[in-house]
């Protein structure tokens, strides 16, 4: 939600300062005289304009159509758990439900009313401010510091709230439970966009966190461990009814929910979806069904026992045999890692990454809180990040003021000549313990958990800083295994651990991936296209402030010192996923070389046996071992050209704590991809034939799996 | 009665020694490999080269000869693990036909080691093109002959004339063969063939079945007093082996009617030379006197033949006709180099068949006849 209006968001925060229990917010212009002022009218003039226009322009607020207002309702409900476990240091436990409340609608209706309830483990919300956390627009925690979150501005959960009133008439039923040892608030709520106020309609305590009312849904809702009150011991469950439309594929809830799990493999989230897809205009998308592509519990532990024993090396803290889990119809994405994000600390803007509005602002809430009377040199100093007294003093000598000349008797002219210097001074980079990015580790249990490819590399570059702000690129792809073969290269794309859904093309991160020479790794790439191949590029951005192109925040902007960075990140993944494949190819031809030579060993052991007499099986085995040691030794030790290479570039990769490498499902690709396979071409093998070898390639595939369970061969 | 079975027993003992020679070389062969594979050694055969490279040309005996290279066929390589496989399959095969006393045709061999690779859908072997070869190796490791490893070619070719042989103890009178001819078996070797009459001057070979046919029709044999023999094309080693038998023993004179194009004068050179896959042979089959009688480059002037006999010389024709004229025996052969380039020049390739146009019986009455009188051929 990007809406512009610092200075009056400014304000809003101030006005609800005072706020107590169960009033309905109270103005600054309330608790003084009773008669208004030009100023408190302006104010609430303000008000009215804010939540009224954004009623009129819901698109503003990714409410466009009903199926995106479904999506947006639920991430921004998620995004806010999500922020509000990882601020209080709880692991998210995150539980989406949306119930159609249509059910027998005829089947050509497009759209349905739904309900959608998000409920989290968080630290809850004080009873005092819930009105104004759900009811109001532009109220919030995050907006006014430069603090890595997802959310920013004050209005997600509310436009949500105010979009299923409009579609539906129906209030907001907010559960929350700051104390676990004091009952929850259930609060029902509607704002009343002319007044921006919340209209409080049901407001008493209960026991019941997490409402049970969510248990009785199905049987899988019924199971013990759904919604236990164990695992939401405080929380906060939000409730909207809207009008809106369940689908698959690009831009839905599913794919919205699938890529967070992969960003925030920290969190725990478990999505009841709704009993049917809204009919019509249904896309046929491979992406973004979690639901058939998630593993179905009763398979899920043998393909964890297959993973383990097909070889596997992940680095410490990452179960490479998690994975999305599909039981009676409810997904369930498992937690990853036990490891929170790291805190991030707020900064204070870099004098390089403001605009001068802001810089004028900045200086009005300065003399504000010094009454009026703060120095120019203490506000560069107080109030921006790397600007020593040193430096603090040479901007006041550039801009012809003095060390004590006071911020308010700056004239205009002497601002914008301060703004002028900031844009040409030497400043070191802004700090950057402002930033959490995912992390290799984390980025790799997210991938390994949300796609079941059969090669992992992660690369978390370090921080740099664009116009002042700092800001961290990270990248990860997964290759192989059960992604579709022959179809251009996914690309998942975060900001600060928000999948961003829309507008793919017009992202920066996108370029970087078109602008990547893949085909140096040994991949498919159409010229200024994608890359080919069964390919998931993923990447993320943290930054206190993430560009986007517009304020929808579903693309990022195009600055070239990002757009660097996205391409390092992906090279550095790309050449380890190049290695591999050389690796894999290399191997793919010993394997069928040596299945060249074991398919003919048979025979000749009969032949030798029916002339000299030996032992069939003898000769055989013997012949084998040969054949084996004689791939192995190629495999080993000869490159592509049939140099000899000292050492295994393998070894490296497994070495490699960004890299997770899955053989099992290696094996699976290799058949799968059997055609790209080169044929070492005996003298006239026809067509038939290869066909063949390729089914063989199943034999030689698993009883090399087997050997190396053993402990031959480790992973490869 | 009693002299033909001493010498049928005598016959016996002889080949008894020589398949007891072969299969000692077999059985050679597979433990070789057998201690090879204990011994992590090279798993490997080696195989005398029947390639052009590895052909000799003997200028004094005028034929061609093997050389000593041989290469190793080895199984896990990846172009020659099949063709090694498939040369353990035709031993075994060789030792079960030795064992049990019977011959075989290259055909019925084929399809005895033909069945799919255990496992795969693989064949052993595909088509008889691929094994016939592989025999002709196991001839050259095992430096025995193909009737040693108890295999004969399909008959192929015909003779009729004036001669009487004995045939496996039957008499066959030549003469009396009317339009078919004698089958020529592939192995003519004199345990099984031997000449008991003949009065002919010379052997006339042509080419194909159609060309003999109408000499046989025309009874040219007999007018001309020869023996006439084809080959159904490139000769195979049964009637090559007759011819030379027929010059060497009987002193006969060996005359080829072949069509004026590069496959004629390469069947020519193989007749007279010996080839170069079955170079370790020539001893036995090349025929240094054979002359070429016809068809010359320049009859279709001399003979004033008609436009219609004429067949392009294709680019892979010129291309022939030119590594035919490089080989060492014609190189040296100014007749023939002439002959070559006359084709060339000429542009386009006949028939014998091409004759008839002028008349039907043109070939057998004229062209042939005038041609033997003025000893006009190449040498
Ligand atoms: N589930 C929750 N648990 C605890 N606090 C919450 C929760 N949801 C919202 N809040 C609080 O309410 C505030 C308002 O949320 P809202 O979604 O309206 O805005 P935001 O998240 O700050 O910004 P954005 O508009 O970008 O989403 C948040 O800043 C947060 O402090
Ligand atoms: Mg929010």
């Amino acid at each position: 939600m990007g809406i512009k209006n610092p200075p009056a968001l400014a304000e809003e925060k101030s006005l609800f300062e005072g706020s107590a229990r169960g009033e309905v917010a109270v103005t600054k212009s309330s608790s003084r005289p009773k008669r208004e002022t030009a100023e408190s009218m302006a104010t609430r003039q303000k008000d009215i304009a804010v939540s009224e226009f954004f009623a009129k322009n819901r698109h503003l607020l990714g409410f466009d159509n009903p199926r995106k207002a479904l999506l947006t309702a639920v991430k921004e409900a998620v995004d806010n758990s999500l922020d509000a476990c990882e601020e209080a240091g709880i692991l998210p436990n995150i539980t989406v439900i949306i119930e159609d409340l249509q059910p027998d609608r005829p089947a050509t209706t497009k759209h349905s009313r739904y309900r959608v309830t998000v409920i989290d483990n968080g630290p809850g919300i004080v009873r005092r401010q819930v009105e104004n956390v759900f009811g109001r627009l532009l109220f919030g925690s995050k907006f006014h510091r430069l603090k890595m979150s997802r959310g920013q501005q004050g209005i997600g959960i509310s436009a949500a709230g105010m979009y299923g009133l409009i579609t539906t008439g129906r209030p907001m039923v907010i559960h929350t439970r700051p104390n676990a040892k004091k009952p929850a608030h259930l609060i029902e709520l509607a704002m009343n966009t002319k007044t921006n106020r919340a209209e409080v309609t049901l407001d008493t305590e209960t026991e019941d966190f997490p409402p049970s009312q969510y248990k009785v849904l199905s049987a899988a809702t019924r199971a013990p461990d759904f919604l236990s009150p164990e695992d939401y011991r405080t929380g906060t469950s939000v409730a909207i009814e809207l009008e809106g439309r369940y689908q698959k594929g690009r831009g839905s809830v599913d794919e919205f929910l699938e890529l967070t799990a992969i960003a925030n493999p920290h969190a725990k989230i478990t999505f009841v979806p709704p009993s049917r897809v809204s009919a019509d205009e249904q896309e046929e998308l491979p992406l973004g069904d979690v639901a058939r592509d998630a593993t179905p519990a009763e398979l899920a532990e043998n393909q964890a026992e297959s993973v383990k024993s097909g070889e596997l090396l992940a680095p410490n803290g990452v179960d490479p045999t998690l994975t999305t889990i599909m039981k009676d119809g409810i997904i369930i994405f498992p937690r990853g890692t036990e490891e929170l994000p790291p805190e991030t600390k707020e900064i204070q803007p870099h004098p390089k990454g403001i605009e001068l509005g802001i810089l004028i602002q900045m200086m009005r809430d300065f003399e504000d809180a010094n009454r009026g009377g703060g120095t120019l040199y203490n506000f560069l100093q107080e109030r921006f990040s790397r600007i020593s007294a040193q430096r603090a003093a040479e901007f006041c000598r550039e801009i012809g003021a003095h060390t004590r000349t006071k911020v308010g008797d700056l004239t205009p002219k002497q601002v914008e000549q301060l703004f002028k210097s900031f844009q040409t001074a030497r400043l070191p980079a802004p700090p950057t313990d402002c930033l959490a990015p995912i992390g290799v580790r984390q980025l790799l249990a997210g991938l390994l958990k949300g796609v079941k490819a059969e090669f992992y590399a992660a690369s978390s570059r370090q921080p740099e800083v664009y116009r002042g702000r700092p800001f961290q690129i990270e990248a990860a792809i997964a290759f192989g295994g059960e992604l579709p073969p022959n179809e251009p290269a996914r690309v998942i794309r975060f900001a600060n651990r928000v999948p961003l859904l829309f507008q793919q093309s017009a992202c920066s991160s996108f370029k970087a991936v078109i602008e990547t020479g893949w085909r140096n790794y040994n991949l498919q790439q159409p010229r200024g296209s994608l890359p080919v191949g069964p390919l998931v590029i993923m990447i993320h951005m943290a930054s206190v402030w993430v560009p986007f192109t517009s304020e929808s925040k579903e693309a990022i902007a195009d600055y070239d010192e990002i757009r660097k960075e996205m391409k390092l990140a992906l090279m550095e993944c790309g050449r380890k996923l190049g290695t591999y494949l050389r690796k894999r190819q290399k191997m793919q031809r010993e394997a069928a070389r040596r299945d060249v030579f074991e398919r003919y060993i048979g025979e000749i052991a009969k032949a030798i046996n029916a002339i000299n007499g030996m032992d069939a099986d003898e000769i055989y085995q013997k012949l084998l071992e040969e054949a084996r040691k004689r791939t192995a030794i190629a495999d080993a030790r000869l490159d592509e050209n049939g140099q000899v290479i000292k050492k295994d570039e393998h070894e490296d990769l497994r070495q490699d704590d960004a890299v997770v490498m899955v053989e099992s499902r290696a094996a699976h690709l290799q058949l799968a991809e059997g055609s790209a396979t080169t044929s070492p071409d005996t003298n006239g093998v026809s067509d038939g034939e290869e066909k063949v070898s390729l089914k063989r390639k199943k034999k030689a595939a698993t009883t090399r799996k087997k050997r190396s369970a053993g402990g031959d061969n480790g992973l490869f | 009665m009693a002299k033909k079975t001493t010498r049928k027993s005598q016959d016996d003992k002889r080949m008894k020694e020589r398949d007891k020679a072969t299969l000692a070389k077999i059985v050679a062969l597979a433990d070789t490999i057998t201690e090879a594979a204990f011994k992590h050694g090279d798993i490997s055969i080696s195989i005398p080269t029947r390639s052009r490279a590895n052909t000799i040309w003997n200028r004094k005996k005028r034929i061609l000869e093997m050389g000593d290279n041989k290469a190793s066929r080895e199984l896990f390589n990846l172009n020659q693990a099949k063709q090694f496989m498939q040369t353990m399959l035709h031993s075994a095969t060789i030792k079960e036909l030795i064992e049990a006393d019977k011959t075989s045709s290259l055909r019925s061999v084929f399809y005895k080691a033909k069945h799919t690779v255990a496992g795969t859908r693989e064949n052993t072997f595909d088509t008889q093109e691929e094994s016939d070869p592989i025999l002709e190796d196991l001839e050259v490791t095992l430096g025995a002959l193909r009737e040693e490893l108890h295999i004969f070619a399909e008959n192929r070719g015909a003779m009729v004339g004036n001669i009487t042989l004995i045939d496996k103890g039957d008499e066959i009178d030549c003469r009396r063969m009317g339009s078919g001819g004698y089958a020529l078996p592939s192995i003519v070797e004199p345990d099984v063939i031997e000449f008991k009459k003949c009065e002919a001057d010379f052997v006339l070979h042509v080419e194909k079945g159609t060309v003999w046919n109408r000499f046989n029709e025309d009874r040219f044999w007999e007018k001309n007093n020869c023996i006439l023999t084809h080959g159904a094309g490139q000769p195979p080693r049964g009637c090559r082996r007759l011819l030379q038998r027929l010059n060497q023993e009987l002193g006969l004179p060996i005359i080829c009617l072949l069509d004026c194009d590069p496959w004629g004068h390469y069947i020519y050179s193989v007749i007279k030379q010996g080839s170069i896959s079955l170079a370790f042979e020539s001893s036995r089959l090349a025929i240094p006197e054979a002359k070429f009688l016809g068809i010359r480059a320049k009859d279709y002037r001399e003979c004033d033949l008609s436009d219609a006999v004429k067949i392009d010389l294709k680019d892979n024709d010129i291309k022939r006709a030119k590594e035919i004229a490089a080989y060492p025996w014609f190189k040296e052969n100014k007749a023939w180099q002439k002959e070559i380039q006359h084709m060339l020049d000429n542009g386009f390739k006949m028939e014998v068949e091409s004759l008839i146009t002028k008349d039907i019986s043109y070939v057998t009455e004229v062209y042939v006849p005038e041609r033997l009188k003025k000893r006009d051929w190449l040498d």
